[in-house]
């Protein structure tokens, strides 16, 4: 009892000369005298950065493999176990996690933030897939991304949506590109990964919704192949656009197309053009400049209209930055002082910055939104036009052929095909 | 017609090379000197002088997230806002700092009436810290990792009324190491941050290369 009473008395003498001070050596490091040992605080350290490398290994070498298998060997089997290897490697080992996808979003935070670290992955799984898609077509979707390797697995009864459906879903995922980078560059948050359907599968831990909205793409995916590729995938803008250049691509036959229409309902995606003949699309030159006189005003229309939206949404998109955040709840309880303190008052106050700086750092916030906002609208609507304009100007094209940009390279069709390679 | 387009693409495709190259290489080689290395003051290979002396490709290392202890405000969010069901951040003991003290302000609620161990007397709402005799007057007090969710409630009460020993940590053998930390995010106090993979825990009071890591 008496020794309660004095360290009772210990702890109020030390209170009153340190209030909720931090880590205060209030009590004095007892001498022991029975040989106790003080036990190590144990700290389990970090995974090897050395593994790291070897994921950048794992994706060269894998890449390469899946290009040969697709362009040289043409083996859809081929394709189908690399993938099957992907889904297990980065999928389930790694956990969706380094992903190219995200990457963007580290870069992108990099490029606008110079005091953050970009770790070497990042920038390789960013930087190597679009290298490689510049040269042989989207062939990292084929079979290296888990994602798209996920939803190729269920993808049992594809049906066609149409053209016109797809143009118009084919829309979002420039939407959420531009999303994911302003927010990302503006140090708010990480959307893709935040809201990554996946990742809670292959992590076998998601909250409730994300389970839902990850089921509900997989079981959608069995009827709309792949339907977060094509409808929502950030990073697929950017392969669909750098796959558009690209030096090879795969084909579906392997010599010259025959007209047998065989392989044309076999794209799950959609990627299969039709030919267009030349009655049904009369080109004169005159209308051909007609067409691009009129592209030379909706494109700079779009863009402008592009730009003003960004502008008439930059304060809602920064509403939540944490910063924003703080600054609002700064000025609410100034409003209403007898409402509960949240924690970030209290953690505010207890920082000791003043509301004056607050406030300005919100404001940086705010106009780092407005010229990204608006930067960033004017360029989707430069893409939009870009794409009309590709409608617009639709080529001549005889034979039944991938498009470029939205195949996939996953190598069904070319199972379709009646033709065998000349030797 | 064929050749002009072939141009277009092969025009494009050199482009677009260069842009992947040149961003790629302007972010790999981009010089840091004097400039803030955005590790927080926990770069352990430097001092932290207002310049910072280390070769660009020192910061090119993994990073992996922490809290710091000294501005958490123990506001319960680390157990509920983590990606994982159990969250990865732990309470973390630091033995060297603790007073082994018999009327734990981190182990026992601060109105009790007596000492004693029962259940309800105890500040963890999984029961999850072990209190072990050792001589008199002291205790020592032990974690169960896997018992504990992070809470906090024994933290706010050791930095209130004892020597602060008891400290949060994201514990890296389970957490997955996430691009962008769900707790991070929600964190009031902003107590999260990147460090680098090779130090990752910010405990006070404690040398991190003397300390043994498993
Ligand atoms: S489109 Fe996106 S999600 Fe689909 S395979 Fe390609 S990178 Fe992966
Ligand atoms: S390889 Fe053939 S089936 Fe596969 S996405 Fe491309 S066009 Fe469609
Ligand atoms: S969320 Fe932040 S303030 Fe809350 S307990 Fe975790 S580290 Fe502490
Ligand atoms: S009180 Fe909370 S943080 Fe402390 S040991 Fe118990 S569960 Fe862990
Ligand atoms: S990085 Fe992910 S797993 Fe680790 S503490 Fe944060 S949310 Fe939890």
């Amino acid at each position: 009892m008496k020794k309660t009473l004095t360290l009772l008395i210990l702890i109020c003498l030390n209170l009153f000369f340190s209030w909720n001070a931090f880590s205060i050596q209030r009590f004095p490091k007892p001498e022991f005298e029975s040989g106790y040992t003080q036990p190590d605080t144990l700290m389990p350290s970090a995974r090897a950065e050395i593994l790291a490398y070897m994921d950048v290994a794992v994706l060269i070498l894998a890449l390469s493999f899946i290009s040969w298998l697709v362009l040289k060997k043409r083996s859809r089997k081929g394709v189908f176990w690399t993938s099957m290897f992907s889904l297990i490697y980065f999928g389930f080992y790694r956990e969706g996690c380094v992903c190219s996808i995200g990457a963007i979003q580290n870069v992108s935070l990099a490029l606008f933030d110079s005091s953050y670290t970009l770790p070497v992955t990042a920038l390789a799984f960013f930087a190597i897939p679009l290298i490689f898609t510049l040269f042989v077509g989207r062939t990292f979707c084929a079979g290296i991304c888990p994602f798209g390797a996920m939803q190729d697995l269920v993808a049992f009864k594809p049906m066609s949506i149409g053209v016109r459906l797809n143009a118009i879903l084919g829309l979002l995922p420039y939407l959420y590109l531009a999303l994911s980078i302003l927010y990302a560059a503006t140090g708010t948050d990480f959307i893709i990964c935040r809201y990554d359907p996946f990742v809670g599968i292959f992590r076998m831990n998601a909250s409730f919704g994300m389970f839902v909205f990850a089921g509900g793409l997989l079981i959608s995916g069995i009827f709309i192949a792949r339907p977060y590729c094509r409808f929502l995938c950030p990073y697929g803008v950017l392969l669909n656009w750098f796959s558009r250049y690209s030096r090879r691509h795969m084909t579906i036959t392997p010599a010259h197309c025959i007209q047998c229409r065989l392989c044309e309902g076999s794209c799950p995606y959609d990627a299969i053009e039709i030919p267009v003949t030349e009655t049904k699309n009369h080109d004169n030159t005159k209308q051909r400049l007609k067409r691009l006189i009129m592209m030379s005003f909706i494109i700079p229309l779009l863009m402008v209209v592009g730009g003003y939206t960004g502008y008439l949404l930059h304060e809602t998109l920064a509403g939540v930055h944490s910063k924003v955040r703080l600054a609002n709840q700064v000025i609410n309880t100034e409003v209403s002082p007898l409402k509960a303190e949240t924690f970030e008052i209290q953690a505010y106050k207890s920082s000791g910055k003043t509301q004056a700086q607050v406030l300005k750092e919100a404001g940086i916030v705010l106009s780092k939104f407005k010229k990204g906002s608006i930067i960033l609208g004017g360029f989707i609507g430069l893409l939009f036009g870009l794409l009309i304009a590709g409608k617009l100007l639709k080529r001549h094209n005889p034979d039944y052929i991938p498009h470029k940009g939205r195949c996939f390279s996953c190598a069904r069709c070319i199972d379709y095909c009646p033709v065998k390679a000349e030797n | 017609m064929q050749d002009r387009r072939k141009f277009i693409h092969t025009f494009v495709r050199g482009g677009l090379l260069t842009g992947v190259t040149l961003l790629g290489g302007f972010l790999v080689l981009r010089d840091k000197d004097g400039e803030f290395c955005g590790l927080d003051g926990h770069c352990s290979k430097c001092d932290k002088s207002s310049t910072c002396s280390l070769s660009p490709a020192a910061h090119f290392r993994q990073s992996v997230w922490q809290l710091d202890p000294s501005k958490c405000i123990q506001c319960g969010r680390c157990a509920t806002e983590c990606v994982m069901t159990l969250s990865a951040v732990k309470c973390t003991h630091v033995y060297a700092m603790c007073g082994y003290c018999d009327l734990c302000g981190g182990y026992l609620k601060p109105d009790i009436k007596t000492i004693s161990t029962a259940a309800e007397n105890q500040l963890c709402p999984t029961n999850a810290i072990r209190r072990k005799y050792i001589e008199e007057p002291f205790f020592e007090y032990e974690i169960d990792e896997a018992l504990c969710i992070g809470c906090g409630k024994c933290v706010k009460g050791c930095s209130a009324f004892g020597n602060g020993s008891l400290q949060l940590q994201v514990r890296h053998d389970r957490c997955v190491n996430c691009n962008e930390c769900s707790i991070a995010r929600n964190c009031p106090s902003e107590a999260f941050s990147r460090v680098p993979a090779s130090s990752p825990y910010l405990l006070n009071g404690i040398d991190q290369d003397s300390t043994k890591k498993i």
